[in-house]
């Protein structure tokens, strides 16, 4: 064991930086681990290079982040970047690897805000070069600079908009937003409305987005259904039906979003009680009020505990933190509350939008069910209709699934079909989500080399067996 | 009575759907019996999937060579049984060498293999080695080697085994655990939850275990749960046909046709039997890495996808429990220690003997429970009481 | 197609090889934004069907834009652009190769 700490925090977003500052505050020794090269997570990814030009496209709320980032660098907080966690004990220890070496370390208490993923979009054609998710077109705005010339943007949810709005500024306007909810969907989140109007600027936010994107001349499609990917080797075009209408678009980007659901690899893997969600179509950890987990070493903050945005991110990371720094014995019971109780109400404001936009923008039957013909595991390459298949052997659960044709078991680790499968899984059997569970998550979390996970600790030279 | 539940008759239970229990089902139901299998999870679900599918005739135990070279027969022609490949990959098992102390032992080994009248087991020197596994470290001076071993899917194996059990009329219940076994006139009469089955012989099959399943038998055999570990690695080109392990140190290694690279040799993690849960102990993985990159140095950088272990149930003496137990019409055969899936198709064979003709066609005697047996009389009688009251 | 957006300039740029040919990058650009900018758009082909992929989710989850540096396999969105780096597809897996 190289190094103890009071409290580890997993992942450098705004949840995590939250955390890491509010336990670093009361007198805790923090290590805040993250993979990427600098603080910022994905939503204020490379805030701190972020160049003039990146900076007018990706607006106010990016900019956000730099506050944070220098905040944490003005701390006490121990942070180390180009890590990838890889093992996470449920007594608190953590390996990961950086440059090739493997390291252990310890904390009391582990915050995990490893955030979310965007949602899997197992769509016709979906894995051809040239389409990928709209979050990963924006981390090349962020990150490089650079935007596609020739997009069209398929799905829905507020990011679909934000990122669109950020393809007119920086000089790419997208060739359509080809959408997928339906006007029973907005109706149907109506009945939220009245809640939500307490988050009125995200919601005055977003009827801004859509107004330029149609000051821009960016047709927009909605209810889209049937939206398949074409080209021979690599994207060319893409085809849908809306408003009872074919439509083809000839593009070289298909950029695809369908909202964002918590990353569960390493809760899966500790071991943490998950539940699923109807409300998001997706599990998340259970969680009580403070992020405590249902292992007394961890807590969870962010979009991994559940998606509520930036904002809800960094407020839950700070109680979090005293919910960490109260187990750990750093603050009685009685200050954690008092302290957490303005942070909680705050909290629940920013959250009160949530169930409008989980109505308004749920994913569609073509996500949900996919057709047979798609693929649903990218890196193996199984089908819709063959997890179906196998359901009609008698398969009842995502891990019996590996054993009938290997889904999950690719390099990914079963991160973009885990969730399809079991609600396919679900749908075919007749049980519920949390009945047909998830997949078993064990580390490594992500491939390691032989090398790394042999520099663990210099192995005993084993006794010769006779 | 719970209006859920069933019962049903036959002529053999089998309390275990692992791949002993499914083989044994498979072999008394060509003989024409009428066989229920009780699996307390689900088919195929411990150490039969969890394994490395090694099947290797190098190496057994001597008592267990005789089994192992007849099973290897069966599996030389597997789909003749099946109808299913199983995904055997015939090519060749190596132990190899590194040192010359090492390498005497293995001469020594071939000879004692010899001297009991079978010629599977050949030496082969440095460059023989070199020409038959490229791969392997410079160091490596020689190995033990037998062609015709090699590796098959585990999964594969097990769902066509099911398959053909299912097509022959074995009545799988699958889900529940055994909670008691009672005896009614001649009959054992094994209750699940669920289920309630009537049959004259009771085959425990019960892999890791076996023992608290003999352990209601009135037969006490000391049992260890243990939970070997694998890691396997993300698909590499193509450099490597058979298996390899290593003499003096725990290694098994073998390349599959998708191009994953499976490593393991008999490190283990911690067991949970009464939850189904293993726990992984990282510092023997990273002894194992650090094992195949020594004997494979192509491996250092390929990448680890995922580890695992299994619940394997090991005996004392590290061979299996095969034969008759205490009770009348009562047969084990589990403990295979790490080692029983190459034996699989030929101790199923030998089970459906031992119920049938009341003998079987191999030497067994090794294998015999009463090995165990010293103290079990006393415990026997004390459960049977127990039962009886 | 990927351009540089409105306003941004290549400053500092360096170049690395893929496939022996060079790639122009910007300092903190990842080997996929690089191959992306230089519209390279299919990174590797699949071991199963051997079907073409590349870049898809940008943040190390999915493992779809996988290119060897220095004969390491690694994910090209995770991997800073160095200049004079040597980058090439990873070799073609073909399962059925007969064993």
């Amino acid at each position: 064991m190289n190094d103890q700490f009071d409290i580890i925090v997993i992942g450098a977003g705004p949840a995590g930086i939250s955390a890491a500052l509010e336990a670093d505050h009361h007198g805790a020794s923090v290590c805040l681990l993250d993979e990427q090269a600098s603080a910022g997570g994905q939503i204020y990814r490379n805030v701190s290079q972020s160049t003039p030009a990146r900076t007018k496209v990706l607006g106010s709320d990016y900019l956000k982040g730099e506050q944070l980032v220098r905040d944490l660098r003005n701390s006490g907080v121990v942070h180390r970047t180009g890590v990838t966690v890889w093992k996470v004990g449920q007594d608190g220890t953590i390996a990961y690897s950086k440059e090739e070496f493997a390291t252990q370390i310890k904390g009391r208490h582990v915050i995990i805000a490893n955030g979310a993923t965007e949602r899997s979009t197992p769509l016709p054609g979906w894995t051809k070069p040239g389409a990928m998710t709209v979050g990963a077109a924006q981390i090349l705005m962020k990150s490089a600079g650079i935007v596609p010339t020739n997009a069209v943007l398929i799905g829905s949810g507020p990011l679909l908009y934000l990122v669109a709005q950020q393809l007119v500024t920086a000089g790419a306007p997208p060739k359509a937003l080809v959408e997928t909810q339906t006007k029973t969907d907005l109706l149907r989140a109506t009945r939220h409305l009245v809640p939500a109007l307490k988050g009125w600027k995200q919601l005055a936010k977003g009827l801004q987005l859509i107004a330029a994107i149609r000051m821009a001349g960016v047709p927009r499609f909605t209810g889209a259904t049937n939206i398949a990917i074409h080209g021979d080797e690599k994207v060319d075009r893409v085809s849908f039906e809306a408003n009872g209408k074919n439509h083809s678009i000839q593009v070289t980007s298909a950029l695809l979003h369908q909202g964002v659901v918590p990353n569960t690899q390493i809760t899966r893997s500790i071991g943490l009680k998950h539940i699923y969600s109807g409300q998001q179509h997706c599990f998340h950890p259970v969680t009580d009020l403070f992020g405590q987990s249902s292992n007394i070493v961890f807590s969870i903050a962010g979009d991994g505990a559940g998606i509520g945005g930036a904002k809800v991110a960094a407020l839950s990371g700070k109680i979090s933190a005293l919910n960490a720094v109260c187990q750990i014995g750093k603050i009685p019971k009685s200050k954690c509350e008092t302290l957490a109780a303005p942070i909680l109400k705050k909290r629940s404001a920013e959250l009160a939008i949530r169930p409008f936009l989980d109505a308004a923008y749920p994913p569609p039957a073509d996500v949900l069910r996919p057709a047979d013909e798609t693929i649903i595991c990218r890196c193996e390459e199984v089908t819709a209709g063959n997890i179906r298949r196998f359901a009609s052997l008698g398969c009842k659960g995502p891990n019996q699934a590996k054993s009938f044709g290997r889904p999950g078991m690719g390099p990914c680790q079963g991160r973009y079909c885990g969730l399809t499968v079991t609600q396919i899984l679900a749908q075919e059997t007749k049980q519920s989500h949390d009945v047909v569970g998830a997949y078993r998550i064990r580390a490594p979390l992500k491939p390691i080399t032989l090398k790394e996970l042999a520099s663990l600790e210099t192995p005993k030279e084993p006794e010769t067996v006779k | 009575m719970n209006p859920e539940s069933s019962s049903t008759t036959a002529e053999t239970v089998i309390i275990g759907g692992g791949l002993h229990g499914l083989s044994t089902a498979l072999h008394l139901a060509m003989r024409g019996m009428k066989v229920v299998v009780l699996e307390k999870d689900r088919v195929g679900r411990h150490a039969s999937s969890a394994n490395a599918g090694g099947v290797r005739r190098l190496g057994r135990a001597l008592p267990e060579v005789p089994l192992s070279v007849a099973s290897a027969k069966i599996w030389q022609d597997i789909s003749d049984l099946l109808d299913d490949d199983c995904g055997f990959v015939s090519s060749y098992q190596v132990k190899l060498a590194d040192t010359d102390i090492h390498l005497d032992q293995l001469r020594d080994r071939a000879k004692q293999v010899r001297a009991i009248g079978f010629e599977h087991e050949e030496m082969i020197d440095q460059q023989t080695l070199r020409d038959l596994v490229p791969a392997v470290s410079k160091e490596c001076i020689g190995a033990l080697a037998v062609k015709g071993d090699g590796f098959a899917n585990p999964f594969q194996t097990v769902r066509a085994f099911y398959t053909k059990c299912v097509d022959l009329g074995v009545v799988f219940h699958q889900g529940h655990g055994v909670e008691t076994i009672t005896r009614f006139a001649d009959d054992w009469v094994v209750r699940t939850a669920k289920h309630t089955v009537t049959a004259r012989n009771l085959v425990n099959c019960s892999g890791a275990w076996g023992g608290k399943i003999a352990a209601m038998l009135g037969d006490h055999l000391p049992i260890e749960v243990r939970a070997p570990m694998l890691m396997i690695t993300e698909k590499m080109p193509h450099f490597m046909d058979g298996v390899a392990g290593a003499q003096g140190i725990p290694l098994s290694f073998k390349q599959f046709p998708n191009g994953t690279v499976l490593i393991g040799g008999g490190n283990v993690g911690q067991a949970y039997p009464e939850t189904n849960e293993t726990a992984l102990d990282y510092q023997g993985l990273a002894l194992s890495a650090a094992t195949a990159w020594r004997y494979f140095p192509i491996m250092e950088n390929a990448k680890i996808v995922r580890c695992w272990a299994g619940l394997e149930g090991f005996m004392p003496d590290n061979i299996p429990v095969i034969g008759k137990g205490y009770q009348d019409n009562v047969f084990h055969s589990f403990g295979y220690s790490a080692h029983g899936y190459q034996m699989a198709p030929i101790c199923g064979k030998i089970l459906s003997e031992l119920i049938i003709d009341q003998e079987a066609s191999l030497p067994i005697d090794a294998f015999d429970p009463a090995r165990f047996r010293k103290n079990s009389r006393e415990n026997g009688s004390e459960t049977l009481e127990k039962f009886a009251s | 197609m990927f351009k540089l957006m409105e306003g941004e300039d290549a400053q500092g740029s360096f170049t690395f090889l893929f496939e022996g040919q060079p790639i122009s990058a910007t300092p903190g650009m990842s080997v996929a934004a690089a191959l992306l900018a230089a519209d390279v758009s299919i990174f590797r082909q699949t071991p199963v069907s051997q079907s073409a992929r590349g870049p898809f989710c940008m943040m190390g989850a999915c493992y779809d834009c996988l290119v060897y540096v220095d004969g390491m396999n690694v994910q090209a969105c995770m991997t800073k652009a160095r200049d004079g780096m040597k980058v090439t597809r990873v070799p073609v897996i073909n399962e059925d190769i007969e064993t």
